[in-house]
């Protein structure tokens, strides 16, 4: 793991090292030698770290005043913001955190999707993540039943209701989630449960997530292999800890300004009306960061293939790596992917916005357009354009970023086979 | 430099789209009122938070309940902030149903400030039953609970008219503006002079759905003067902190050829 061997300089120090090598970890951790040219986008990773460990502790604090009980919830979260001591801070800092923690992550996908940061050699990080973020969505959709409002009722019972589009045995399986014949107290029970649980899986992955990526290094705005320790890195700490300082920061302003001033302008005002499973709300809408999928889902006319589409929206993503035959990583050097690019954020933002509209009319049919432009994206666009662009010279290191004639990718490659 | 700006920009994108993701139906637009409590720096009108408790105790509690306040909370800064003594026969001036006592019975005694406010029914279905069958809704957390919030609230309360050319209604139901679907099971509440406020304040209809609403909206978010007052310093000590963290970035990052 380490580029060199680390000694502790106190005799208990080494003692200890010797035991249980913490102190390597922590030199190896410091001394992580990180591409220089690395943009503000790689500042997400710190970032989703702080949010993760926001929700954590924050979640913690909240547990010991909430009451998991389809009578009492809605009860004790307004305990929570009148009773409590900082209890409406606390929740307000944990209800936006989701969502700040969805914005954070969705910037670090894409900015991975820009920069190729999950083709070869980083697949497995890419593959890790992606599980984070499943568990994320899944700890993020039973957080939200638990203040047992209308749309936490209404929106379990949607989404619990997708598993019985399985042919045979869905019926089944989705009374086996509700714990019930509705989705009632036992399910709130068990996803408060799950919900508690999640953030520790997280935590786990992260760890795993770190861990792989400290074996190839830091992919980096030129998405070329660099030698590591040289001209091109620089030692984790301090330039990478000050740089994802300042950008944590940033974002806590942003944070702040959600928490003080706008506390409940990313939530939907039905939650505060306690559930009632005799009413159905209007619009039952998810949280704003689920609605791409929520829109894939709608917009095909048969359930289970709804239900199919939308988790192969999240699936494909795992064998993206296969998919892009490009031999560059960086959508900077790829003049046409870099257009698609974009494409694919704008149809993902669209998908995102008809998700929140009622499925009828241009609504529907937007969707369902780009729906299939989504997938179209990664099945058709991906591997053709891999194979069939013509790429931007590419730089042979990044203290040379400039170098003329067309160059070989492979080039560029050869320098990292030697170390 | 550039690269920042760019994801301020994106950020600032999404501040956009996120705040009109979700609209109403074809209901007028509620009216824009320029509330006291609206802004970085927004505080309750003291005065007209306690004209608006006056009006939900003399109109509005005789069907809608407030279960999650205590009579404690119309004492506490932020809020109506009514003295000690004015809070303690506010509680007294409810019979309260406690117990069971030693002999395992039930009694009532005056309210005292620690309790909730009194339920005007023993349960919902109670208050269904009573109101031509629609449920008067718990006001605790009413302006929360709907899309346009406070604004919502007060045009619902000036918005009785007469129902237009080719909507009839059926008994009990009346014709409003502003609500969500345009009919209303509850009936104008407010009419000019149904309260005496005690400070001289012209009770019109107006004046009496802006002072009730300020006193809901603060029911709603009875921790709105402290979140703001909290706000501005958190913001500025980040803004601050943000400033020393940049100059330290600076003089690091100097040390290598790199642009930060």
């Amino acid at each position: 793991m380490s580029d060199h061997e680390y000694t502790p300089k106190s005799k208990a120090g080494k003692w200890f090292n010797d035991r249980l090598p913490l102190l390597t970890l922590g030199a190896h951790l410091t001394d992580y030698p990180t591409p220089k040219n690395l943009n503000y986008w790689w500042t997400f990773g710190g970032i989703l770290t702080f949010c993760l460990l926001t929700q954590i502790i924050t979640g913690i604090v909240l547990a010991m005043h909430y009451v998991a009980h389809a009578d009492l919830a809605f009860a004790s979260v307004e305990h929570i913001m009148r009773d409590v001591n900082y209890g409406w801070l606390i929740r307000y800092i944990h209800s936006n955190g989701a969502s700040m923690f969805f914005l954070a992550v969705y910037i670090h996908i894409f900015r991975s999707l820009f920069y190729g940061s999950y083709k070869s050699p980083r697949e497995v990080i890419w593959i890790i993540g992606l599980l984070i973020y499943l568990l994320m969505m899944a700890a993020a959709f039973m957080g939200y039943v638990l203040p047992w409002g209308q749309m936490s009722f209404w929106g379990a019972t949607v989404i619990t209701n997708l598993f019985s589009a399985i042919p045979l045995v869905g019926e089944s399986i989705t009374t086996w989630l509700w714990g019930a014949y509705s989705v009632d107290n036992p399910t709130l029970n068990r996803f408060f449960s799950l919900h508690y649980l999640i953030p520790f899986l997280i935590l786990g992955l992260v760890v795993l997530h770190i861990w792989a990526l400290h074996v190839p290094g830091n992919n980096n705005p030129v998405g070329i292999d660099i030698k590591k320790p040289s001209k091109d890195t620089v030692p984790f700490h301090p330039y990478i800890t000050i740089k994802d300082a300042f950008a944590l920061l940033m974002f806590m302003i942003i944070f702040a300004g959600f928490v003080f001033f706008s506390p409940n302008v990313l939530g939907h005002s039905d939650n505060y009306i306690p559930a009632n499973p005799l009413v159905t709300p209007a619009h039952i809408v998810p949280e704003w960061y689920l609605l791409p999928f929520y829109a894939i889902l709608r917009s095909v006319p048969d359930k289970l293939g709804g239900v199919i589409l939308m988790f192969g929206a999240i699936f494909i993503l795992f064998v993206l790596p296969w998919l892009d035959t490009s031999k560059v990583r960086s959508a900077v050097f790829r003049p046409i992917y870099r257009q698609f690019y974009w494409i694919f954020v704008l149809d993902v933002l669209m998908l995102g916005y008809m998700g929140a509209m009622p499925a009828e009319g241009i609504y529907l049919v937007l969707a369902r357009v780009g729906t299939i432009y989504y997938f179209a994206h990664f099945i058709i666009v991906m591997p053709v354009v891999g194979l069939l662009e013509k790429t931007d010279p590419i730089p042979m290191s990044i203290s040379e970023p400039v170098l003329t004639g067309g160059a070989d990718p492979a080039l560029a490659r050869k320098d990292n086979e030697k170390i | 430099m550039r690269r920042f700006k760019s994801l301020l920009f994106v950020t600032s994108l999404f501040l956009a789209l996120s705040a009109n993701l979700y609209s109403a139906g074809g209901e007028a637009e509620p009216i824009k009122v320029d509330w006291s409590f609206k802004g970085l720096t927004g505080k309750f009108d003291r005065a007209s938070l306690q004209r608006g408790f006056q009006v939900y105790k003399e109109v509005c509690s005789s069907c809608h309940s407030m279960q999650y306040l205590s009579y404690r909370n119309l004492g506490e800064p932020g809020g109506p902030e009514f003295s000690e003594q004015e809070v303690k026969a506010i509680a007294a001036s409810v019979e309260i149903t406690d117990g069971p006592d030693d002999q395992g019975e039930m009694f009532t005694r005056p309210g005292r400030p620690a309790d909730k406010f009194k339920n005007p029914y023993p349960n919902v279905k109670a208050s269904i039953a009573a109101n031509g069958g629609a449920y008067p809704p718990d006001m605790s957390v009413l302006v929360k609970a709907r899309p346009g919030g406070s604004n919502y609230i007060y045009s619902v309360l000036v918005g009785y008219e007469e129902p237009p050319e080719g909507v009839t209604l059926d008994d009990g139901v009346y014709y409003n503006k502003y609500m969500i679907g345009n009919k209303i099971k509850m009936s104008s509440p407010l009419s000019d002079d149904i309260v005496e406020y005690s400070d001289g304040t012209q009770a019109s209809v107006d004046q009496m759905a802006k002072d009730v609403t300020t006193f809901l909206s603060w029911a709603a978010e009875p921790e709105l003067e402290e979140r703001h007052r909290t706000g501005v310093k958190v913001i500025i000590y980040l803004i601050l902190l943000t400033t020393l963290v940049y100059l330290s970035m600076k003089k690091i990052w100097s040390r290598v050829d790199t642009e930060v």
